[in-house]
C-alpha cells in the first residue's frame, strides 16, 4: 500500500468510520444471525483498517504476528506438506485407479477391493497380521507392566537395569534378528541343542522356528522381547504420576502387595495401560522387517505362513507394479489403524466426561 | 516385628531374582553377538564345551567386515544420514511446536489438525505414492530422499508442543514485555528448558533413522548409497554362513546407536513423562 499524505488519510478514516457508525447501528437491530456474524466480523476487519492507516504501518500488528507465527511453522510445515500430506491424498485415490507407474492411469473404481476378496495371499497377510497383534499386545503389555512395576522398586541398580531392558528397543533389527536366527537355528543352535542334550527332545522333533507353524510364536516372542524396555518406559512415567499417599492409605488399611496392585496401582494405570494397548496394536499392523528378516529365504521373501500386510503392499507396488492394488491393501492397513484411533479418541472422551 | 522385616527380606530376594532373570533374557543375545563376533564359524555352535572366548580370538573379523563389502561407505551414509535427518528434525519441529504452543495467529487449529490428522496415519499406508512422487522429482536412488522422508515428521511437532505447554506462559510474557523478540524467546528461553524432550526426541530420530530398512530398501538402489541395515542384510544374504562375520558386522552397527543412547538417557524417562507420551 502507497504511503498517503496527511488529508488523504483523513479522508479515508472518515469514510471508514462512518461505515463503521453505521454498522454497529444496524448490528444491534440485525435479527438474523448469519447476517450479524458478517458484519461483526466486517466491524473487525474496518477497526483494523483504521488503526493500520492511523498508525501509518505498512502492515498490520495482527498480520505481523501472523507472519512471525507462520515463520516458526513454515520450515516443518512445507516439508511436512511435500512430503507427507500430498503422498496420502495421492494414496487414498491410487486405491481406485488401475496404474504401473509408466503407462497411462486408468480408472478401476472398486475392482481393486472386490480382488482383494479373492486373494488368498491377501487373506492369509491379513489373518497372520491379526494373529502377531493378538499375541504380541497382551504378552508385552504385561510383560512391560511388570518390569516397570519391579524396576520402580528401590532396589541397588536400578538404573543400570533399566538401561540393560532398553537395549532391545534401540538395537538394529538386522543385527540383533541375525543373532536370533543363530540361537534358535534349528539344526545348530544352542536352544535347540539344549532341548535336545538338556530335555531329551528327539533330533527329529526339533521345533523348526522360522518355518511352518511356529513362525508367528517366534515373531511374537521376538517382539515382545524387542519393544517390552520402551513400552516398560511408558508405565514408568505412568507409575512416577501416582501419589504415594494414595499406597500409605492402602497399607494403613492392610493391604498386601497383591491388594495394592489390585487396588491403587493397575486403576490409577487405566490410562496409561489404555495408551500402550492402542500403540502396540498399531504397531503391529504395521510389522514388516521383523517378519522379513525372521522368516524371509535369502532375498527376503515371505511364504503363506508368514506374510504380512506391509509386506504385500511392498510386493505389490516394487515388485509387481500394480499400483493401485497394492493401495488397495494400504487403505484396509489404513482402516484397521483408523478403527483403533477412533477406539482411542472415544475411550479418552468416556474417561474425560467420568 | 521379626516377621515383617523377614518378609521384607524375602520380598527383596524375589524382587533381585526376577531383576536378574530379566537381565540375562535381554542380555544373552548380546553377550552371545560378542562372543561370536571373534570366533571362528566352527566355533559359534559348538556347544560342548561352550566357551564366551575363544582360545585365539579372531580378531581378525573386525577388520576383514571392512573389505569384504564396502562397509566403510554404507558406515558413512549413514552416519551422514542420521545426523542431517537427526538436526533437521530437531530445529524444524521445536521451531513449529514453539508457534503452536505460545503463539496466537490465524489458522492456528486448521494448520494444528492437519498434523494431527497424520499423526495416526501409517507411512505404510502412503510409502507407495510417496515413493512415485519423489522419482517424479529426481530424488530415486539419493540419499536426499531418505532426509525428506524422515525429517519432517508430525510426531516430532506433536511431542513438542506437549512438551512447550507444560512451561508457563508468564516466562515468555515477561520476555516480551522486555521487548525480546519470538526468535529470541525461542531461542534463549525455550530450547534451554527442553532438554528432556529435545533429548527423548533425538533418540526417537536417531534410532528410527539408523535402524532404518523399508525406507533405504525403498529408495536406495546402487552399492554406494546403501545404509548400514541395507549393507548388513546383503552381507548376511550372500555370506550366510559365514556367522562370525555377520556378528562382527552387527556388533559394529549397534555401537553408535548405543553410545548415543546412553549419553541421553538420563533424560528419557522425564521426557517421556513430560512430553505427554504416556498418553
Amino acid at each position: 500500500m502507497p504511503r498517503m499524505d496527511a488529508a488523504q488519510k483523513a479522508v479515508k478514516v472518515d469514510g471508514l468510520q462512518s461505515e463503521l457508525t453505521q454498522l454497529i447501528v444496524a448490528v444491534r437491530t440485525e435479527a438474523d444471525k448469519k447476517k450479524k456474524r458478517k458484519m461483526l466480523a466486517r466491524i473487525g476487519t474496518l477497526n483494523r483498517q483504521i488503526d493500520k492507516i492511523r498508525a501509518n504501518r505498512i502492515i498490520s500488528r495482527e498480520t505481523k504476528r501472523d507472519l512471525i507465527a507462520y515463520s516458526f511453522i513454515a520450515p516443518n510445515f512445507i516439508g511436512f506438506c511435500v512430503f507427507t500430506l500430498i503422498p496420502i491424498v495421492f494414496a487414498f485415490a491410487l486405491a481406485f485407479l488401475k496404474w504401473d507407474g509408466s503407462n497411462p492411469i486408468k480408472w478401476a473404481g472398486i475392482t481393486n477391493f472386490t480382488r482383494l476378496a479373492g486373494d488368498t495371499f491377501f487373506k492369509a497377510a491379513l489373518k497372520n497380521t491379526i494373529i502377531y497383534c493378538l499375541g504380541t499386545v497382551p504378552l508385552t503389555m504385561i510383560a512391560s507392566l511388570a518390569l516397570a512395576i519391579v524396576l520402580n522398586q528401590k532396589v541397588k541398580g536400578r538404573g543400570i537395569f533399566r538401561t540393560l531392558a532398553f537395549f532391545p528397543y534401540v538395537a538394529s533389527l538386522v543385527a540383533i534378528t541375525a543373532v536370533w536366527k543363530m540361537l534358535f537355528h534349528p539344526s545348530k543352535g544352542p536352544i535347540n541343542s539344549i532341548l535336545l542334550n538338556n530335555f531329551g527332545v528327539s533330533q527329529d522333533k526339533l521345533p523348526q522356528w522360522f518355518t511352518g507353524g511356529l513362525v508367528l510364536l517366534s515373531m511374537i516372542l521376538f517382539s515382545v522381547w524387542k519393544y517390552m524396555g520402551y513400552y516398560m518406559v511408558i508405565y514408568l512415567a505412568g507409575l512416577q504420576g501416582i501419589s504415594a499417599e494414595l499406597y500409605e492409605a492402602a497399607s494403613l488399611d492392610g493391604a498386601g502387595t497383591w491388594a495394592k496392585f489390585r487396588y491403587v496401582t493397575w486403576p490409577q494405570l487405566s490410562s496409561t495401560t489404555f495408551f500402550v494397548v492402542v500403540m502396540l496394536t498399531i504397531n503391529c499392523f504395521k510389522v514388516y522387517d521383523i517378519a522379513v528378516m525372521l522368516a524371509g529365504g535369502g532375498s527376503g521373501e515371505l511364504t503363506l505362513s508368514s506374510t504380512v500386510l506391509v509386506y504385500y503392499i511392498y510386493q505389490k507396488a516394487f515388485i509387481d507394479w500394480d499400483l493401485g492394488y497394492s493401495s488397495a491393501i494400504a487403505m484396509v492397513l489404513f482402516i484397521m489403524v483408523l478403527a483403533v484411533t477412533i477406539i482411542q479418541f472415544w475411550g479418552q472422551s468416556k474417561k474425560e466426561k467420568a | 516385628m521379626k516377621s515383617a522385616h523377614t518378609k521384607a527380606v524375602v520380598g527383596k530376594v524375589i524382587v533381585y531374582i526376577i531383576l536378574i532373570l530379566i537381565a540375562v533374557v535381554m542380555v544373552i543375545p548380546f553377550l552371545w553377538m560378542l562372543s561370536a563376533s571373534v570366533k571362528s564359524d566352527r566355533e559359534v555352535f559348538q556347544m560342548n564345551p561352550f566357551v564366551w572366548i575363544p582360545e585365539v580370538p579372531r580378531w581378525s573379523n573386525y577388520s576383514n567386515i571392512w573389505t569384504k563389502i564396502p562397509f566403510a561407505r554404507f558406515v558413512g551414509n549413514t552416519v551422514f544420514l542420521t545426523i542431517v535427518v537427526t538436526f533437521l528434525q530437531l530445529l524444524t519441529s521445536s521451531f513449529a511446536a514453539y508457534s503452536f504452543a505460545k503463539l496466537n495467529f490465524r489458522h492456528k487449529n486448521g494448520l494444528f489438525l492437519a498434523y494431527i490428522a497424520t499423526i495416526a496415519m501409517p507411512w505404510q499406508v502412503y510409502m507407495v505414492p510417496q515413493f512415485i512422487m519423489m522419482r517424479k522429482m529426481g530424488l530415486n536412488d539419493k540419499l536426499t530422499a531418505i532426509i525428506c522422508l524422515q525429517a519432517f515428521s508430525a510426531f516430532g511437532v506433536f511431542m513438542m508442543k506437549q512438551f512447550y505447554e507444560g512451561i508457563p506462559d508468564d516466562l515468555c510474557e515477561a520476555a516480551r514485555i522486555d521487548g525480546m523478540s519470538e526468535y529470541r524467546i525461542y531461542a534463549s528461553i525455550m530450547l534451554p528448558l527442553s532438554k528432556p524432550a529435545l533429548s527423548t526426541l533425538t533418540i526417537f530420530t536417531f534410532v528410527a533413522t539408523w535402524n532404518d530398512y523399508l525406507g533405504p530398501l525403498i529408495y536406495l538402489k546402487s552399492q554406494d548409497k546403501k545404509t548400514i541395515q541395507l549393507g548388513l542384510k546383503m552381507f548376511i544374504s550372500q555370506y550366510s554362513s559365514d556367522y562370525g562375520l555377520i556378528m562382527a558386522g552387527s556388533v559394529l552397527s549397534l555401537i553408535p546407536v548405543l553410545i548415543v543412547f546412553l549419553i541421553l538417557q538420563k533424560y528419557f524417562v522425564e521426557g517421556v513423562a513430560a512430553t505427554g507420551l504416556k498418553g
